[in-house]
């Protein structure tokens, strides 16, 4: 892989959230792509949907808090072409509309963009209701669908430019909280294909989306002491870069994944999967363990809850 | 093609659901029975389309969705006879490696099918979905869509509704089957519909009711709804239907909804329609 101090940069001076980075590329896409169109429900400040609506008033759809018809809806509009993305929260995104993605979008192979904003614990004081910590496992699950989680504000910009241009449903999350903007602004961004942000040979991390960041500071405080850690950011959850895997774990042996997810069914079972099939590695994951969230400050939670640069560090050690 | 939807397309139609259906021991012929002369009436008479070049898009042709996709039988039989595929295909309904699955599927590439559907209450927020495209190309073209009655039970449908009106989409007709059962029951002992008219004209839609069983008034009440293009209203008909309906042991009851006759019952079913266009 190549020398990642090409398109990231350790000590990123700007904090962003992943969402604006959302909201800048469909304004974007509101430009170069004339099939381009987007739905909401009822929650446009908070997707950053505000300004393609401004700018494409007649390719916005207000659709009110009735999230099923959005998504049955955007299905619809494909069938003559239209590129419709979907904007409301990874909860009301996922889980309140299972069966509407399942059968006209995922089964019916429908070119829709499924952008779900605020997910996870980082959504804070709104409380487990809105913290969904399933997504990914249920998103992933569908055939046909693909699912993507960027690092931050410039790699979410690039991620929804590049589902324009990919062909089949996507879920795309990202979330609410700012965090360092370290992705520099021409950084290449390919779908399924996973980019190596630090090198060493003691253990492989595979991080997605927030904790990818949080990855790269544990990866510091374990060279301080003397392991030296592979640093991998799995942005596309599905399809999953299985060579990248077991390339890394096949030189370190020891593998140790995060996630702002429930453990069950997210990326480090993905992970898990890929090893125990094709070469079994000791392994660790930093993920929720199987409960509900709860109101507090976003990075008070990423405490309780184990999700952070020394939840990793720990975890890593018990490798050793 | 010149084509048009008389009595006779509908009787071959009818031999074609209960035969299918006996074939397999499976599927839902009440419902099918019960929609035979909206759907001959739509594709025989009423839409624009090219059913020997399919597309998906179906750029500046008019559309039309099955919500209630169990009653896949009526519409394989009227895809085939309109010519979208061979009607020996019909004999592979719900048999492995079919593209005539249980329910509609796109994955099979089955040329008139645009969107899967069997899970209830989906189809007419895709087919309003499909008109906004429409109405953004600027197309002079219609949107059909096709609901059970049993089906407004979902919510999603009353989500639907108030988006259209809202929003003015007014180049969709779409059409309940109001035969009033569904699997369990009637519909008034399972969970009442009420009063249907009041309920879409209190969601900003103009009802329109018809016969379902009778092509001129199904054609009536078509132009009538057209008549209003550009009105900015959508436009419901509630088509009264009796499930089942030609074959006399089928006909009222929800004990058809969704099983097949044996071959007795095929039999006798068979003896109450006529061949007119020959079995597939």
């Amino acid at each position: 892989m190549t020398d990642s101090s090409n398109f990231i940069s350790f000590n990123p001076t700007e904090s962003k959230d992943t969402r604006s980075g959302f909201g800048a590329a469909l304004l974007e896409l509101g430009t170069t792509h004339p099939e381009v169109v987007a739905l909401c429900a009822d929650l446009t400040g908070s997707l950053k949907m505000g300004d393609f609506r401004d700018a494409h008033p007649n390719r916005f759809f207000q659709v009110g808090i009735a999230e099923a018809n959005m998504i049955s809806m955007a299905a619809g509009m494909t069938i003559g072409g239209k590129i419709p993305f979907t904007g409301t929260f990874a909860n009301f995104s996922t889980g309140r509309v299972y069966d509407q993605i399942r059968q006209s979008v995922a089964y019916s192979e429908k070119n829709v963009k499924i952008c779900a904003s605020h997910a996870g614990l980082t959504l804070g004081e709104d409380g487990a209701t809105h913290q969904i910590l399933e997504d990914i496992g249920m998103m992933k699950m569908l055939p046909n669908m693909t699912v993507i989680c960027p690092a931050d504000y410039e790699q979410t910009r690039q991620a929804t430019l590049a589902i324009a241009d990919y062909e089949g449903p996507v879920y795309l999350r990202f979330g609410r909280p700012k965090l360092p903007v370290f992705y520099k602004t021409d950084a290449p961004f390919e779908i399924g294909k996973a980019q190596k942000l630090m090198s060493g040979d003691d253990v492989t991390i595979v991080a997605t989306g927030y904790m990818v960041w949080e990855a790269i500071k544990a990866a510091q405080i374990l060279k301080e002491k003397g392991i030296n850690a592979d640093v991998i950011n799995m942005h596309t959850i599905k399809p999953l870069d299985a060579k990248a895997i077991l390339d890394s774990a096949a030189r370190t042996g020891k593998v140790v994944t995060a996630e702002e997810h429930q453990r069950l069914g997210g990326l480090g079972s993905s992970v898990a999967q890929v090893l125990a099939e094709n070469n079994p590695t000791p392994m660790r994951m930093v993920a929720v363990d199987d409960s509900f969230g709860e109101s507090g400050t976003p990075t008070q939670l990423m405490d309780k809850y184990g999700l952070n640069a020394d939840a990793i560090v720990s975890k890593t050690l018990e490798l050793f | 093609m010149s084509t048009q939807a008389t009595p006779e397309i509908c009787s071959q139609v009818r031999r074609d659901i209960v035969r299918m259906v006996h074939a397999v021991s499976s599927g839902h012929p009440g419902g099918s029975l019960g929609c035979v002369e909206l759907l001959v009436k739509l594709y025989f008479d009423e839409m624009h389309l090219d059913a020997e070049n399919f597309t998906m898009d179906g750029k500046n042709e008019d559309l039309f969705f099955l919500s209630n996709g169990h009653i896949s039988p009526v519409w394989y039989s009227v895809l085939s006879r309109r010519g979208f595929f061979p009607t020996k295909e019909l004999a592979t309904f719900r048999k492995l490696n079919s593209r005539l699955q249980g329910h509609p599927a796109t994955e099979e590439k089955l040329p008139g099918i645009r969107i899967a559907s069997g899970s209830l209450g989906q189809g007419l927020s895709v087919g309003i979905g499909a008109a906004t495209t429409k109405k953004l190309a600027g197309e002079n073209t219609w949107v059909y869509t096709l609901h059970g009655d049993g089906e407004l039970q979902e919510g999603q449908i009353w989500e639907a509704a108030m988006y259209a009106a809202h929003n003015k989409i007014d180049n969709i007709i779409s059409f309940v089957d109001c035969n009033g059962q569904q699997i369990d029951g009637s519909t008034d002992d399972v969970l009442s519909l009420t009063d249907l008219g009041a309920k879409w004209s209190a969601f900003g839609w103009r009802v329109l009711k018809c016969d379902g069983h009778d092509l001129d008034e199904l054609g009536r009440v078509i132009a009538e709804a057209k008549s209003h293009s550009g009105s900015g209203v959508p436009n419901i008909v509630l088509m009264k239907t009796e499930m089942g309906k030609g074959v006399d042991f089928m006909e009222g009851t929800h004990k058809w909804h969704g099983i097949a006759p044996n071959d007795a019952q095929l039999a006798d079913a068979l003896s109450q329609l006529e061949e007119t266009l020959g079995d597939y």
